[in-house]
């Protein structure tokens, strides 16, 4: 099992490959996601981003390599047996239904129910408890746990959504982008929950192309291009400059600048 | 957990005490989607309270509510499956299928009259199954699919009758064994009070109950909103979206039935050709009380107040003496009104 820090990876990629068709859409690929741990995965578009969190919460099946859940390695085989591992995923859109209350969609799929046979019905006062108790846990305090959650600001969803993955048990929570649709102010309710949730215990993965917002909460950040890692590197050995100057392309940006530069 | 466990860093510093019981009485009520229905039917109540004077004897409240529930009880199946987020086109014709059904098969093989009943409830939940699956499989919005199911059924009502009965009604089968149960079961009238109350009053009454028990107390209520407020959403977290859309068109089968069953059992035969055109009113109807055309949103109980307009303009132009002609226009204005109200009113509520 792999220590590094001192802590065992929930969640570790060796060498993973994905192709489609003849495109190498992931070209081995090594990631440790640990608890207590945000790792930022950045690149440009069409960089693997978006393929390493579908393999990482079970979409899409890798190619080659290994992917070990707990030590142990694993390959799923939907969305719903990532989840059983303990590992979710907080889309874009995010799952909600913007018409229903906040608390519905709480438990939506996952209900509390009480009573038998055709007196069996939703265990309101409970589910209403639990989800404001929940959302009160990452420090948000809606004024109205009734409204409906599209009448939320886009930070306060992506809350709601992350809170839900965090009460049915996930130990990992991938999230898709959180803060790519959101101006200034949500994005920092956003990243402040992201902090929230690490220093909760949990492994985050925390999929971005703004290094800004990766350097504020980051603890690991993994560098794709073109389906290769580029950069893997903790956050005591990388500043934000070259963080930026990796995302922009980094050798690339070199020449660039160069080229460019006027006297 | 006690509140200073997570208050060090609030967002918003809330009031004091818990939130999920500050609730005004006021809000919850403004934002209840029947709040738009409510508002009209106090509007038509007075209005024809006072044009139509008729209308406040007890006999004439009974015939108001009888008119209400043969629309009333349709509306409970549609509302339903417009909060799911589709429409049934065939809900009209569906009505006369289920009793030309029951009719027909009980003439026919000389059974007991509930036997063709039975047959009619295998039928109408059948159709309604077709309905969903046929949705579900194909993706084609439920405009599409239940036109054509809707074109089909009259065409069949129509042809069937005519092949079995060579006529465009079926036979009359008040002699028939097993009537005169079922007829009380579904068609029979009590004293209540000096007024002659038929039980389709009380079918309606208990759909509805059973509705909004359904919508707002169940996992499948839940199932509901969310099939028709995001499908996509819903599926991701794990709700059975197609198996609650399919159940939905055959809960509008259910009603169908109830509501067919009353016709024939009351008219003891049925005309081939009606129906067509309800199925507008029962969603005319459930849109009144509030339900979303788009879906995800909306109320049983306000469905039943939108029925109960119906009921009220129906009859009130009668009462008043004027010519029945009216109706459609009074009906189409209390389209636009409760809409707009229902829409006001939400912005009103959600703009605090």
């Amino acid at each position: 099992m792999n220590t590094v820090n001192g802590t065992a990876a929930i969640v570790e990629l060796r060498e993973v490959c994905k192709h489609y068709g003849n495109i190498r859409a992931l070209d081995g690929i090594n990631l440790a996601v640990r608890p207590g741990e945000v790792t930022c995965i950045l690149g440009d578009n069409g960089a693997g981003k978006s393929t390493l969190i579908k393999i990482v919460s079970g979409l899409h099946p890798h190619d080659s390599g290994v992917v070990r859940v707990d030590g142990r390695e694993r390959r799923f085989a939907s969305p719903r047996e990532a989840l059983r591992a303990g590992i979710a995923t907080v889309y874009q859109d995010l799952a909600l239904v913007a018409l229903m209350p906040v608390w519905r969609n709480f438990f939506l799929g996952s209900e509390l129910l009480i009573g038998v046979g055709p007196f069996r019905r939703l265990d309101i006062a409970k589910m209403r408890r639990i989800a404001d108790e929940e959302l009160n846990k990452m420090g948000i305090d809606l004024p109205d746990i009734d409204a409906p959650v599209g009448n939320l600001s886009g930070g306060e969803m992506q809350v709601v959504a992350i809170a839900r993955a965090i009460y049915f048990g996930a130990r990992v929570i991938i999230l898709d982008e959180p803060t790519a649709a959101l101006g200034v102010k949500q994005s920092g309710v956003v990243l402040k929950y992201i902090a929230a949730a690490r220093d909760a215990g949990l492994g985050v993965i925390f999929i971005s192309h703004n290094p800004h917002h990766a350097y504020l909460v980051g603890d690991h950040f993994v560098v794709l291009n073109l389906g290769r890692v580029e950069l893997d590197a903790p956050r005591s050995q990388l500043s934000l400059e070259n963080l930026i100057r990796q995302m922009a392309g980094g050798a690339e940006l070199r020449a660039l600048e160069h080229e460019m530069h006027r006297s | 957990m006690s509140r200073a466990d997570f208050t060090d860093k609030p967002l918003r510093v809330p009031p004091s005490g818990s939130r999920v019981g500050r609730r005004s009485a006021l809000r919850i009520l403004l934002r209840r989607p029947e709040i738009g229905s409510l508002i009209g039917a106090v509007v038509v109540i007075a209005f024809f309270w006072v044009m139509a004077p008729t209308i406040r004897h007890v006999g004439s409240i009974s015939t108001v509510l009888y008119q209400s529930s043969t629309l009333g009880i349709m509306a409970v199946g549609v509302a339903l499956l417009m909060i799911g987020g589709e429409f049934d086109l065939s809900a009209g014709v569906a009505v006369i299928s289920s009793a030309l059904c029951a009719s027909m098969f009980a003439y026919q093989f000389s059974t007991n009259v509930w036997v063709g009943a039975g047959v009619a409830l295998v039928l109408s939940l059948s159709i309604g199954a077709f309905n969903g699956w046929m949705l579900v499989r194909t993706g084609l919005p439920s405009f599409l699919v239940t036109l054509g199911t809707f074109l089909m059924l009259q065409g069949i009502n129509l042809a069937i009758t005519r092949l079995v009965t060579g006529n465009v009604a079926t036979n009359d089968i008040s002699n028939m064994a097993g009537f005169d149960s079922a007829r009380a079961f579904f068609s029979s009238t009590m004293n209540v009070g000096g007024a002659d109350v038929s039980v389709s009053i009380l079918w309606w009454v208990g759909l509805v109950a059973a509705g909004t028990w359904l919508l707002s107390r169940t996992r499948t209520g839940n199932w509901i909103f969310a099939a028709g407020g995001n499908a996509t959403s819903a599926r991701a977290v794990g709700v059975p979206v197609q198996r609650t859309k399919v159940a939905l068109f055959m809960g509008v089968g259910f009603c169908a039935w109830i509501a067919g069953m009353h016709q024939l059992f009351a008219f003891d035969t049925v005309q081939s050709g009606g129906g067509v055109g309800l199925e507008l009113e029962y969603i005319v109807a459930a849109v009144v009380g509030g339900c979303l055309l788009t879906g995800g949103y909306g109320s049983v109980v306000g469905a039943a107040i939108g029925a109960l307009i119906f009921g009220v303009v129906s009859q009130g132009v009668v009462y008043a003496g004027w010519n029945p002609d009216w109706f459609k226009f009074f009906l189409g204005a209390m389209l636009l009104l409760a809409t707009l109200v229902n829409m006001f009113v939400r912005y009103q509520v959600d703009r605090k």
